[in-house]
């Protein structure tokens, strides 16, 4: 029997348009042997949940640039609980101030990653997540 | 856990119907035990396959089959299973369709899944018929299958699917490409999509012309028949009651989707009008049940087996004494007993 293949969305919410970050990491993740679902710019909040309902991902990662991540990531969070997907991890990635992760951890964000994150670390933080809830 | 789920299921939750489709992707018992729990509700969607060369357009052009489909009937529910392939060397996946499929995202009547092919090769993964019916039981009236960028071989998709349909470019090859067996074969309806790029008109001929070829070749069989005159005039191309028509799309800019979707409807008519979808239904069912039996007969054939025999006829085919299928044989037998 196939081992459990470990589901993944590669989401950018919001406006802004660079998404090579995006696809560094869910090549990375790739080659680390996970299945990546990748979505596309712009993204709403809804689209993403939506998105992570059809496909039962286990880990939703966030890219996010343009500075609206206390308005997305919050709503982001409160869809996924309201489909029931509370056991979903959510990652987060891009250009956050020091000062908002503490708030984001709280809400739920399981880590945030700054540029030059190297991609093996995010490849072990999200294994090390899921060997936690199983 | 999975009888509730089924009941979810049926009645439109949606994250049971995700998990459900995770359970039976990864075909362990409890996937198992909902598909046989779901069997007796399906049998009524219609199923479209969507191949062809990777980058040809298929996710776009599934994108706007189905918001066309959503907005020529009100209430149709559309699945669609976006197939993407596995890397033989990480086992990890880039399942990319949905980036093409920006339209159907905020519609809660489409419900899109992606899955790897975690190791099949056909075009499709081992467990999308098995998804496409999970979808059929949930009450989805159309369910749209695109497969991996398929080369020439990747045909299993034409056991799946109901409607067939084939996506063709511009500048994908001559005509030569276009008599070759394989891919083109298994299509009930032909696409050249990218009409506007140049070159749209010729691939267009080529594929017209290799189906006209096609349906003389099938005449020509019947000319050993002592009324072969007759059988000629008597039952030309239509003989075989479809002749695949060849149509152009430019998916992005939303053109000829229309008469793409009064294409399968009206193979979808044909097949119920003329037996054929009773056949193609008896053909799945067999060959999936031929596969289940076999598939149940290599689990547990070495179950019956006393100690020590499987080594001792190995042995024996080490040594020459018996040959290997007659030593299957000799294995073979405890199982019937």
């Amino acid at each position: 029997m196939p081992d459990k293949k470990i589901r993944v969305l590669i989401a950018k919410p919001g406006l802004d348009g660079h998404d090579r970050g995006a696809k560094v990491v869910a090549r990375a993740l790739r080659d680390d042997g996970m299945e990546v679902i990748y979505t596309g710019l712009r993204q709403t909040p809804q689209m993403i949940a939506e998105a992570a309902l059809q496909e039962d991902v286990d880990v939703v990662g966030l890219s996010i640039l343009s500075g609206a991540h206390n308005a997305l990531v919050p709503s982001i969070l409160e869809k996924l609980r309201e489909n029931g997907q509370d056991d979903v991890f959510v990652f987060l990635g891009g250009i956050i101030p020091e000062s908002d992760i503490p708030g984001l951890l709280a809400l739920g964000v399981t880590k945030v990653y700054g540029p030059g994150t190297d991609t093996r670390v995010v490849c072990q933080d999200i294994r090390a997540a899921l060997a936690k809830r199983a | 856990m999975t009888e509730f789920s089924v009941e979810a299921l049926r009645k439109g939750d949606k994250l049971a119907l995700s998990r459900v489709l995770s359970r039976v992707e990864a075909d362990d018992e409890s996937g198992r035990a909902a598909l046989d729990a779901l069997f007796a509700f399906t049998g009524k969607a219609h199923k479209i396959g969507v191949t062809g060369a990777p980058g040809a357009g298929k996710s776009s052009l599934v994108n706007a089959l189905a918001q066309h489909l959503r907005r020529a009937y009100a209430d149709c529910r559309v699945a669609i299973i976006a197939v993407d392939p596995t890397s033989p060397f990480s086992g990890g996946a880039i399942l990319g369709d949905r980036v093409r499929m920006p339209d159907l995202q905020n519609d809660p009547f489409v419900f899109i899944r992606s899955m790897a092919t975690r190791g099949a090769l056909g075009g499709l993964a081992n467990t999308t018929l098995a998804l496409s019916q999970v979808f059929d039981a949930a009450g989805y009236d159309y369910v749209l299958i695109e497969t991996v960028g398929a080369g020439q071989a990747e045909v299993d998709i034409v056991n799946l699917a109901h409607t067939t349909i084939v996506v063709d470019t511009p500048g994908m090859g001559d005509d030569i490409q276009a008599i070759k067996a394989g891919i083109l074969e298994i299509a009930d309806i032909l696409v050249v999509n990218k009409a506007d790029l140049p070159g749209a008109d010729q691939t267009f001929r080529n594929l017209v012309s290799m189906i006209e070829m096609g349906y003389r070749g099938a005449s020509r069989v019947y000319s050993g028949h002592h009324r072969q005159a007759e059988t000629l005039e008597a039952q030309p191309v239509e003989h075989e009651g479809w002749l695949p028509p060849v149509l152009k799309t430019s998916a992005i800019n939303a053109q000829g989707i229309e008469d793409l979707e009064q294409a399968v409807q009206k193979h979808r008519a044909y097949l119920r009008a003329s037996g054929a979808w009773h056949a193609k239904e008896t053909g799945a069912i067999r060959q999936s049940l031929n596969k289940l039996v076999i598939e149940e007969l290599s689990a547990n054939w070495k179950k019956k087996l006393p100690a020590g025999l499987y080594e001792t006829i190995l042995q024996s085919v080490i040594k020459r004494e018996i040959s290997p299928r007659a030593a299957a044989r000799a294995l073979l037998a405890y199982n019937s007993e």
